[in-house]
């Protein structure tokens, strides 16, 4: 009996290799993908956050036309970086709204006339709460939502010129 | 030309280290064990002082900002402070591993040198296990991690330190706590040591437990001054963040402290024989574990320098060859090593044994913690485990080892009776019901940890004086207050813990320009904001007038700064240590309507952490001497 005891140790070790050995063959993936992904969109009802945009509520979304929900913030430098893809989205007919994270009126107003208004409705979640309730970690990220009002897609980070086309694809999809 | 030198003292380095393997051997095999134990001293000095050169060189090299060595351009620039330019020697994966190495060969030379009580085999068979280590570890850097490797063509100048290590923290915390980390390391191989030659007694804990204090020594300050450091540095007010890599440093300390005590009794009483050998391989395994961790970047944190998955593949070999093999070794060998002596549960021996239980519980909660996000993630779910977790779980369990800690002293050895030892408790338990009762009435609502903390914190520390009571002070031998200090530390430690959460008080707030801010007793006033120059760094300081109640004002100047190579902005915190805790200030950014961000925190005897821990290095220092002049005198007696 003793002497099996002994052994433990070393199966206990056994068991932590295959975890690490797992972890290491992993690829590395530093991203938080959202919970939400397939989903319906959490309920939410936010107020507007300059006058020439109204508000956002989750209502809104199941209308039939599928949308991109754009989380973003006057503050973001990659928010910055990535309004011109979102400016070519509209142009291309994308239909685009936006959550407006711990921000000020002011502030996004200031963003908006510098560089571009590709949005529909903007939310004013100035505690994270809805962004939280949509899995999102960080600003930017763009979610597509489909006529149902399920989350289809979340997209972690700027959109680079090379993501337009995915996303006007996974709108079209979400939409047929 | 330095460089090279650098990388053939490696070379070298690793040739004798395998000589050193060979000859410990055939030391181990032969019955002429003092011939060649002859030839394995000398080539273990040898083998620690050409490594430490070749550290020295790779210092050069960056002080020297040899811009054509590819390490000095990744991790230096020629701009920087002479002392950021030393540190950065091992603010980086390879320079790390070097340090890590030279402490391993260090630790080898310090032990063929010093140790003389060991019998002669086992201490044959100790310096072959740590050549053994050693030689595993040169393969890693030699071969995947070449701290001296040349980059052609030499750009102009490096792309700089990161900002938050250009630190005088950086310069002193990662040796200190390396020291012990991988000091700790001898307690391994004197456990192999005495595995293969089945030499496990009294005599060998006596020997061995000297290695054991002074690497847990250096494991307490390094932890000490790390928690510090990131308290300062990070601008979060906050002194641990159960970050993967705290956690990797807490897991040898706790394997290590319960080693401590067990080896106590294993010397004192030859009892936990098996169970002192289990702790000396696990306390280093979780050393290796915790290298392994950071250095593969399979868990983010704020310490993974290298994301290479060929590395962190060859550090899982060596852990899979060492810690398997001691294991392995355990399993076949301990079975036959003579059981040591039985005690009855309530004497200082049953006590020691809980000690070392609630430890390894401790232990084994931060390292399911620290891996659980792996675990998850092999099942397509990704978490990250933080203080909730581990305060609700470990935290109950540490309260009551410290409860532990104050009543252990008091029994006796061997066997003692309930009614006595309880007799002996009263006093302190008394003081912990008072103080219970008075936070309670002061204090309304604060958490139910904090509130037990607070309490057990003032009963322990006046147990922890207890063994005091009643004895000739000049009589009583060094090493007994080395652990009335240690644990006195841990009760002071503790009460700087309870009061910072109970009582912490922050404001956070967008201040104009003359707007006075409260927090705790304090009034804050930002007067003006004005820039400021450095070497490497420029930034905007923060004119803060303090003042408490009706005294006298004061300035602090907490910074914004801004790093060029590479661009990132830190957080100067500015803080004020009064007696009774700390203002912590940070300066944020300015808003749209000119208003400043302004993080303020008044945090009650937080300073308390950082003293307790420094006691506890102190009491295990006291301890070290007292058990060197006590073996001394006995050896002059023999004389």
């Amino acid at each position: 009996m003793r002497g099996m005891r002994l052994w433990l140790p070393l199966a206990a070790f056994a068991i932590l290799f295959v975890v690490v050995a797992i972890g290491l063959l992993r690829p590395n993936d530093h991203l938080v993908h959202s919970g939400m992904v397939g989903k319906e969109l959490p309920k939410f009802t936010l107020p507007k956050m300059v006058p020439e945009a109204p508000g956002l509520a989750s209502a809104s979304f199941a209308d039939g036309k599928p949308r991109l929900l754009n989380v973003f913030a006057s503050w973001c430098i990659p928010c910055m970086a990535e309004s011109p893809q979102l400016l070519a989205l509209r142009q291309q007919g994308a239909e685009i709204d936006a959550i407006a994270v711990r921000d000020q009126p002011q502030a996004v107003q200031a963003f908006l006339q510098r560089f571009g208004n590709p949005y529909d409705r903007i939310g004013d979640d100035r505690e994270s709460a809805v962004q939280l309730a949509l899995g999102s970690s960080g600003v930017p990220e763009t979610y597509v939502i489909d006529g149902k009002g399920r989350i289809v897609e979340q997209h972690i980070g700027d959109v680079r010129a090379e993501d337009v086309p995915d996303l006007l694809a996974a709108l079209k999809k979400a939409g047929g | 030309m330095i460089a090279e030198a650098g990388l053939a003292a490696l070379w070298f380095a690793a040739a004798l280290a395998l000589l050193q393997v060979i000859l410990a051997t055939l030391a181990v095999q032969r019955s002429a064990v003092e011939d060649m134990l002859a030839a394995v001293r000398p080539v273990a000095v040898v083998q620690g002082v050409l490594v430490i050169l070749a550290m020295l060189l790779l210092i050069a090299v960056f002080v020297n900002s040899d811009m054509s060595v590819k390490l000095v351009v990744e991790d230096s620039s020629a701009a920087k402070p002479l002392i950021y330019k030393i540190a950065g020697a091992w603010g980086n994966h390879e320079g790390s591993m070097l340090l890590w190495v030279t402490i391993l060969g260090l630790a080898g030379a310090a032990v063929a040198l010093f140790e003389r009580t060991l019998e002669r085999k086992t201490l044959a068979a100790t310096l072959g296990a740590q050549a053994a280590i050693a030689l595993g570890f040169y393969a890693f850097l030699l071969f995947s991690s070449n701290p001296f490797a040349r980059i052609n063509p030499a750009p102009a100048d490096g792309q700089g330190l990161n900002p938050l290590l250009q630190d005088p923290g950086l310069a002193f915390h990662p040796p200190t706590l390396y020291i012990g980390y991988v000091g700790i390391s001898v307690a391994f191989s004197f456990a192999v040591g005495a595995m293969i030659t089945r030499d496990v007694g009294p005599a060998f804990a006596r020997a061995m437990r000297p290695w054991v204090l002074g690497a847990w020594i250096f494991l307490t300050v390094g932890i000490t001054a790390g928690s510090y450091w990131a308290y300062y540095e990070l601008g979060w007010g906050g002194w641990w963040f159960w970050d993967p890599v705290e956690n990797a440093s807490l897991m040898p300390w706790l394997a290590a402290t319960a080693l401590l005590h067990s080896v106590t009794v294993l010397a004192t009483r030859d009892g936990l024989r098996a169970w002192t050998i289990m702790l000396a391989v696990v306390a280093f395994s979780m050393s290796m574990i915790g290298t392994f961790l950071v250095r593969s970047g399979i868990l983010t944190s704020v310490h993974a320098f290298a994301i290479d998955p060929r590395r962190g593949a060859f550090i899982l070999a060596l852990l899979v060859i060492y810690i398997g093999g001691a294991l392995a070794l355990f399993g076949a060998r301990v079975g036959t090593i003579r059981q040591g002596n039985t005690f009855e549960p309530v004497s200082r021996e049953g006590a020691l044994v809980v000690n070392n239980l609630l430890l390894s519980v401790i232990l084994g909660i931060v390292l399911i913690g620290t891996l659980y996000p792996l675990v998850a993630a092999a099942f397509g779910t990704q978490l990250s485990v933080g203080h909730p977790f581990f305060d609700s779980t470990a935290g109950p369990i540490a309260l009551v080892l410290v409860a532990l800690m104050a009543i252990g002293p008091l029994l006796r050895w061997r066997r003692d009776k309930a009614g006595a030892a309880l007799r002996r408790v009263a006093v302190p338990a008394a003081i912990t019901v008072v103080t219970l009762v008075a936070v309670l009435v002061l204090a309304p609502g604060i958490g139910v940890l904090p509130l037990l903390g607070l309490a057990l914190a003032t009963g322990v520390a006046v147990a922890s004086v207890a063994p005091l009571w009643g004895r000739d002070l000049r009589r009583t031998p060094l090493f007994t207050y080395g652990m009335v200090v240690a644990h006195l530390g841990i009760a002071v430690s503790l009460g700087g813990m309870a009061s910072e959460s109970a009582f912490n008080k922050e404001t956070l707030v967008a201040t104009h320009i003359g707007q006075p801010q409260h927090v705790g007793p304090y009034t804050v006033t930002l007067t003006g904001v004005r820039p400021v120059i450095g070497v490497n760094w420029s930034a905007v300081e923060g004119v803060l007038k303090v003042q408490r109640g009706g005294g006298a004002p004061y300035f602090l100047r907490p910074q914004s700064r801004f790093f060029s190579t590479p661009p990132q902005v830190t957080n100067e915190s500015a803080i004020r240590t009064a007696f009774d805790g700390q203002l912590y200030t940070v300066l944020g950014n300015q808003d749209d309507a000119g208003r400043w961000q302004l993080r303020l925190w008044w945090k009650p005897f937080v300073t308390l952490i950082w003293a307790g821990g420094a006691l506890v290095a102190i009491g295990g220092a006291l301890s070290l001497l007292g058990r060197a002049l006590r073996e001394r005198r006995a050896r002059r007696r023999d004389l």
